[in-house]
């Protein structure tokens, strides 16, 4: 009795550092399988017969309203991503007068089409908010044609899915102005989220908006390879204020760089949301979303029948994306300097990604007097010539 | 050197909240009873800790909340293990999944919410001047100086005190223990609740300190590690303060690495702390075979007056 226990419970716990370690390389947001059915049940209620058939029979017109659900990453209580996407979800049901089911805190795996495949079985519209949804609602669209879904800032389509995301790209190089004017010792670091062109770009956009104010700042990377974890990216913010880096921005979730940079006394913004209030004396901005009126107009199209798989690309025009006011710290002269970059932005006369742009390496990647279209920009795998940071292959 | 003392701050600032949990399960492992619901009670003592504070805005209170989450969670355990004498691995699993889930689903008004109150600092400008110490020990928080008294203190207390004593033969020999005239249901109860109690305060340390805002499943495996570092320590609270803080610095190890350029992927660079403990886990092993694993040696076993083993 008395040797087994000793033992063997020694050796069972090798054990668990692996199980540590496998629950850190699958992202460690949420535990699995915790779906909660944020509004409860009122999606099956608000819309028509329980058919399910698509909007494509105009003829009752504003009678029959869409049963919508959203799938998201995390809890709208994080203060970023997830808390705009529901911000979004209220205006929408503000405006068509229905009420949405949302399930929180699901996982980017196998449960993931699990939730999406019950939610298709009861509505009609599913917005899946996050990037690793993707082919997990691309295998479900194709199993239930006569629901629509809507995938955040992927690439895959089908004749029921289809994808809508926004150049945030524009107000990270706003963002970068900012930062640009505010570093005193020329070294900015970034929290990067995950190595995807996503990220990449919206570094890029970032050193771009740098380099139009200050040519010798340098930004260093690190990765956190998270969305959501404060430990980690607390972590990270610190790494960087440790080389010395006076300006910080993140593209996490949570407000864990401002907040490490806070008690540094550096300046700091985060992403997708305004922080301002997580450390209002070392806010510096950052680009938001502002998902309201798109989700209302998917459901506007769907009570119409003039529903499209056509990907959506928002930007600073139509309002999806935008910049957070900048934080009180900020002085007024880089405030104008922003504003009056945002004014030739918004006017659609300036493109952030124009060329010539060098990489690391210092070949050139984008021609003088050429810019990238869209489509180029989401592909972008390479780093602007200063910036310090590896892209694992 | 400049790196050096970073990497030592950034150790301590991320092994405070293990050194706490591998203090507490040392305690409770001693007793001879098996703690594996470390992960769970830390979860629960961050989540009270958020809960409290956000309420109250006092980190004092929030500390006492998790206090008292981990007293009642240490009664149940000890409950379970000491008077019905169930399954101690079984008992400690129950205890973390039932700890990540209803944290979970208590913090999920609050996820994300930054705390409006911090733990006090405690700043000593006489230190600044000191090379190394001034930069390391000048502006820690209350916290960690706690942590650094209670290895100190649970040292003296086991190897230099007559109740040390007493706790030692009770994880080794309950019986022995018992003739003795310990009280031996009673003194594991004791130690249970108070261990399970220290794990929970490195949930609130984790929280208040370490990264002020409550998530979901925030210690991301922390309990387990710190189950691990104390085989690793071999029961023993200086060589706990060692191994917590040795894993903290595996943990900010990652990104300085990334940030010197190098060309190791930053997916392997983030598991470098779990190979490393699993494979100094397998060095001790192998260097201690044959030896005493310094575990106590009734760990696990239920004690039952005049049973025959």
């Amino acid at each position: 009795m008395r040797s087994w226990t000793v033992s063997r419970l020694a050796r069972m716990l090798w054990i668990l550092p692996l199980l540590a370690a496998l629950a850190a390389c699958g992202g460690g947001s949420g535990s699995p399988g915790k779906d909660s059915g944020g509004s409860g049940s009122g999606g099956a209620a608000s819309g028509g017969s329980g058919g399910g058939e698509t909007g494509s029979s105009s003829g009752d017109g504003g009678a029959k309203k869409p049963r919508v659900a959203f799938v998201y990453i995390g809890t709208p209580g994080d203060g970023g991503w997830t808390y705009e996407h529901d911000q979004g979800r209220k205006y929408m049901e503000e405006t068509h007068g229905i009420e949405a089911t949302v399930v929180e805190n699901v996982p980017e795996s196998a449960d993931a089409e699990r939730v999406i495949e019950e939610l298709a079985q009861n509505h009609d519209i599913i917005f899946t908010t996050s990037f690793g949804y993707m082919d997990q609602t691309l295998a479900v669209a194709q199993r239930h044609p006569e629901v629509k879904f809507h995938h955040v800032s992927g690439y895959k389509t089908h004749d029921n899915m289809t994808n809508y995301f926004g150049k945030n790209y524009e107000a990270s190089y706003l963002t970068g102005i900012a930062a640009g004017k505010m570093t005193k010792k020329n070294i900015i670091g970034y929290v990067g989220a995950f190595p995807i062109p996503e990220v990449i770009y919206n570094i890029n956009a970032f050193k771009l908006g740098i380099k139009s104010v200050n040519p010798d700042a340098v930004v260093h990377v690190v990765w956190s390879n998270t969305w959501y974890d404060p430990t980690v990216e607390r972590q990270a913010a610190i790494s960087l204020l440790d080389l010395g880096a006076d300006v910080l921005l993140a593209y996490q979730d949570s407000p864990a760089t401002i907040q490490a940079a806070a008690e540094r006394g550096a300046l700091a913004g985060g992403n997708d949301s305004d922080m301002t209030r997580f450390a209002p004396e070392a806010y510096l901005t950052n680009p938001v979303w502002n998902w309201g009126p798109y989700y209302a107009k998917v459901v506007q199209d769907w009570i119409d029948g003039t529903w499209t798989n056509e990907p959506y690309v928002g930007s600073m025009r139509d309002g999806m994306v935008g910049l957070a006011p900048l934080g009180p710290g900020i002085p007024d002269d880089v405030k104008q300097l922003v504003e009056a970059a945002k004014e030739t932005i918004m006017s659609g006369e300036f493109e952030v990604f124009r060329g010539p742009l060098y990489d690391q390496e210092g070949n050139l990647r984008v021609e003088e007097g050429r810019a990238l279209t869209h489509a180029e920009v989401l592909e972008m795998n390479w780093f602007l010539k200063g910036i310090e940071g590896k892209i694992p292959q | 050197m400049e790196m050096i003392i970073q990497i030592a701050a950034a150790a301590m600032s991320a092994g405070t909240p293990l050194l706490f949990a591998v203090l507490g399960g040392l305690l409770i492992e001693r007793s001879g009873i098996i703690q594996l619901g470390a992960e769970g009670v830390m979860l629960m003592g961050a989540v009270a800790a958020a809960l409290c504070c956000i309420r109250t805005g006092s980190p004092a209170a929030a500390l006492a909340a998790a206090l008292a989450v981990g007293a009642t969670l240490g009664l149940l355990h000890a409950f379970l293990t000491v008077s019905l004498r169930v399954n101690q691995i079984v008992s400690g699993l129950a205890l973390t999944l039932f700890g990540s889930g209803l944290s979970a689903f208590l913090g999920r008004s609050i996820a994300g919410q930054p705390m409006p109150g911090a733990v006090p600092k405690l700043d000593l400008p006489f230190l600044e001047p000191v090379p190394a110490a001034g930069d390391l020990f000048a502006h820690l928080d209350a916290l960690t100086w706690l942590s650094f008294a209670l290895v100190i203190g649970m040292h003296l207390y086991l190897y230099r005190t007559s109740w040390g004593l007493h706790l030692r033969a009770l994880g080794d020999s309950p019986q022995t223990a018992d003739v003795m005239g310990i009280p031996v249901a009673a003194f594991r109860y004791g130690c249970v609740i108070a261990g399970t109690m220290l794990i929970a305060l490195g949930g609130a340390d984790l929280l208040l300190v370490y990264a002020p805002a409550w998530i979901e499943d925030m210690t991301a495996g922390r309990g387990w590690i710190a189950v691990a570092l104390i085989i690793f320590a071999r029961w023993n609270p200086l060589r706990a303060l060692l191994a917590a803080y040795f894993f903290g610095a595996l943990d900010a190890l990652g990104f300085r690495i990334q940030l010197i350029g190098s060309d190791i992927p930053s997916y392997f660079l983030k598991m470098i702390p779990y190979v490393v403990t699993i494979l100094m886990l397998m060095y001790l092993g192998w260097r201690n075979r044959g030896k005493p694993s310094g575990a106590p040696e009734s760990l696990g076993v239920p004690y039952i007056r005049e049973q025959r083993l």
